[in-house]
This record gives C-alpha cells, sequence and structure tokens, in this order.
C-alpha cells in the first residue's frame, strides 16, 4: 500500500463534519456527566419538618426558630452554612461551607438540619 | 458400508470472505497484545477490514467478516463466551446496523471516516448499554462514556484514514 500524497485529501467534507460532531457529543456528555455533585439548592428542616426550601443563587440568611433558639443559615450563590446556632458544640455551625449536593449539616440540639439537594447525593434518606 | 461424502465446495464469495476474515482476525489478535488503559478502550483495527469490505463487496459480506472475525477472534483469545465477548458482539452488531445506515450517505460527501466514526460511536455505545445492563448495573459506567467517546473519534479517525487509503487500491 502507497501511502497517499496527503492524508487529508482522503477526508470529503462531511468527514470534517462528523468529526466535529464526534467532538461535540464528547464534550457535552463530559459537562453533563462529570459536573456531577454541584447542588442545586437546599432544604432546611425544624424539628423534622421542612422550614423552607431555596435555590442557591443569591447571598441572603434564613433564620430557623428552634427550642433552643434561632439558628441562622447563610446562603451564598453555590454554597451554604449554618452561620450560628444556640447549641453548645457547636458541631454544624464548625461544618464550615456546605458545597456538594447530598452535604448534611444537623445541630441536633436545635432540630434544624441543612441539606444541600441535587444529583449524585452521597445518602437515600435522613430521619430523627 | 457407505462412505458418504459431504462435498463443499466453496464459492469466490466464500474464498474472499474468508481472507478478509482472517485479515481481521489477525489484527484482532495482534492488537490484544496492546495493554488497555481502560476497559473496552482498544483501537478497533479489525473494523478497518469491515469498513473496506463494506466499501467494495457491500453490507453482506461486511456483516459476515466482522461477525466471522468475533467469533474466532474470541476463541483464539480464550475469551469466548466471556463478557468480553459479548461486549464484543454486541459493539459488532450495533456497528453493523449505523454501516447498514450510513453506508447510504451520499459518497461525494461521506467517505469511510465518517462512516467508521459512526460505527465506532455505535460500537462503544452499544457496549456502555450492555455493560450498564448486564455487567456493572450502575450508572457509574457512563462515567467512562466521554472517554470512550474521544477514543471512538481518535480510532475511528485513524482506521478511517486506513480504509480509505487501502480502498485506493485496486481490488
Amino acid at each position: 500500500m502507497r501511502p497517499p500524497a496527503t492524508w487529508l485529501g482522503l477526508l470529503r467534507p462531511g468527514d470534517y463534519a462528523v468529526v466535529a460532531a464526534g467532538i461535540a457529543l464528547c464534550v457535552y456528555a463530559g459537562f453533563s456527566l462529570w459536573r456531577g455533585g454541584a447542588p442545586e439548592g437546599l432544604i432546611v428542616r425544624a424539628g423534622g419538618e421542612i422550614f423552607a426550601e431555596a435555590d442557591l443563587s443569591r447571598a441572603r440568611r434564613i433564620a430557623v426558630p428552634g427550642p433552643l433558639g434561632t439558628t441562622v443559615i447563610e446562603i451564598e450563590p453555590g454554597r451554604a452554612r449554618i452561620a450560628t446556632d444556640p447549641g453548645p458544640r457547636q458541631y454544624c455551625v464548625r461544618q464550615g461551607w456546605l458545597t456538594r449536593a447530598g452535604a448534611v449539616a444537623i445541630c441536633a440540639p436545635n432540630e434544624v438540619s441543612l441539606i444541600l439537594t441535587g444529583r449524585g447525593g452521597d445518602f437515600d434518606s435522613l430521619g430523627y | 458400508m457407505t462412505r458418504s461424502v459431504i462435498e463443499l465446495t466453496p464459492t469466490d464469495t466464500d474464498r474472499r470472505i474468508a481472507r478478509h476474515a482472517a485479515a481481521a482476525i489477525a489484527l484482532t489478535v495482534a492488537e490484544a497484545v496492546i495493554p488497555l488503559p481502560l476497559p473496552g478502550l482498544k483501537p478497533g483495527l479489525a473494523n478497518i477490514i469491515t469498513l473496506a469490505v463494506l466499501a467494495r463487496w457491500g453490507w453482506r459480506e461486511a456483516a459476515w467478516v466482522s461477525l466471522l472475525r468475533v467469533f474466532a477472534a474470541s476463541l483464539l483469545l480464550g475469551q469466548f463466551l466471556a463478557p468480553g465477548f459479548f461486549l464484543s458482539l454486541g459493539g459488532a452488531l450495533a456497528s453493523l446496523g449505523v454501516l447498514a445506515g450510513a453506508m447510504h450517505l451520499p459518497r461525494r460527501w461521506f467517505g469511510p471516516v465518517s462512516q467508521s466514526i459512526l460505527a465506532a460511536f455505535a460500537h462503544i455505545g452499544a457496549q456502555l448499554l450492555i455493560a450498564r445492563l448486564w455487567l456493572t448495573p450502575h450508572d457509574g459506567v457512563f462515567y467512562l462514556a466521554p472517554i470512550l467517546g474521544g477514543a471512538a473519534v481518535v480510532f475511528g479517525l485513524i482506521n478511517g484514514f486506513a480504509a480509505a487509503a487501502l480502498l485506493r487500491e485496486p481490488a
């Protein structure tokens, strides 16, 4: 077999389109499949009941009343955290910013929990 | 005792299919030596033969060559009826299905390179589906899709070039 004078000469116009479409498909698949874990919204529960559901598009604060006092949840685009909590050990506050879908911060003494929703959560359900 | 003699007379077509299948089998066995970085990621050099046969002798012969290759190569590699065999068979059937359509694309615009890439995508698509339904029943296998898709473009392109170069030769 002789090697052709120019390999590109073997390509026909539609072949370029097929190559481009193939690459585009891979890039699209990569972005949509590997972006997993980005949170879409959050759910705040107080005493086991849903207190608030919100998206993570803009910054704001939510005050949640509980048996010990008020837990303050701070939201920023793409992340959320428990800003203050009246609980004695402050575990949920020290957890810091939650950034992944399925991440949970639980202030058990004040019966408040914060969950980020989205595809690819790490657990099935949460009960008290 | 009467000796019963069954005489098979191979036609020219039979000989041609056997010759092409032999070449495809040789390529498959040769590429089995190459270590795979990922399960299912390989060049699929035998498809060069399938594409050339498709262009020159039609879909029926290409299907014969491709499927004979799947069976014979899996026997040679000790993979017959192992999971790899079913992935290979599923991929080959899907590729042939797509090629049955792709061969009717206008020749002026689409050459062997297009057919090669389309067939490669059909191949990995079928393999991912089989893997998802049977071997790894978890959506995690789809995380491989972008990598396998990239390989389909690259190896599809290379195999397509090889087939196009082969087809410049007289039959």
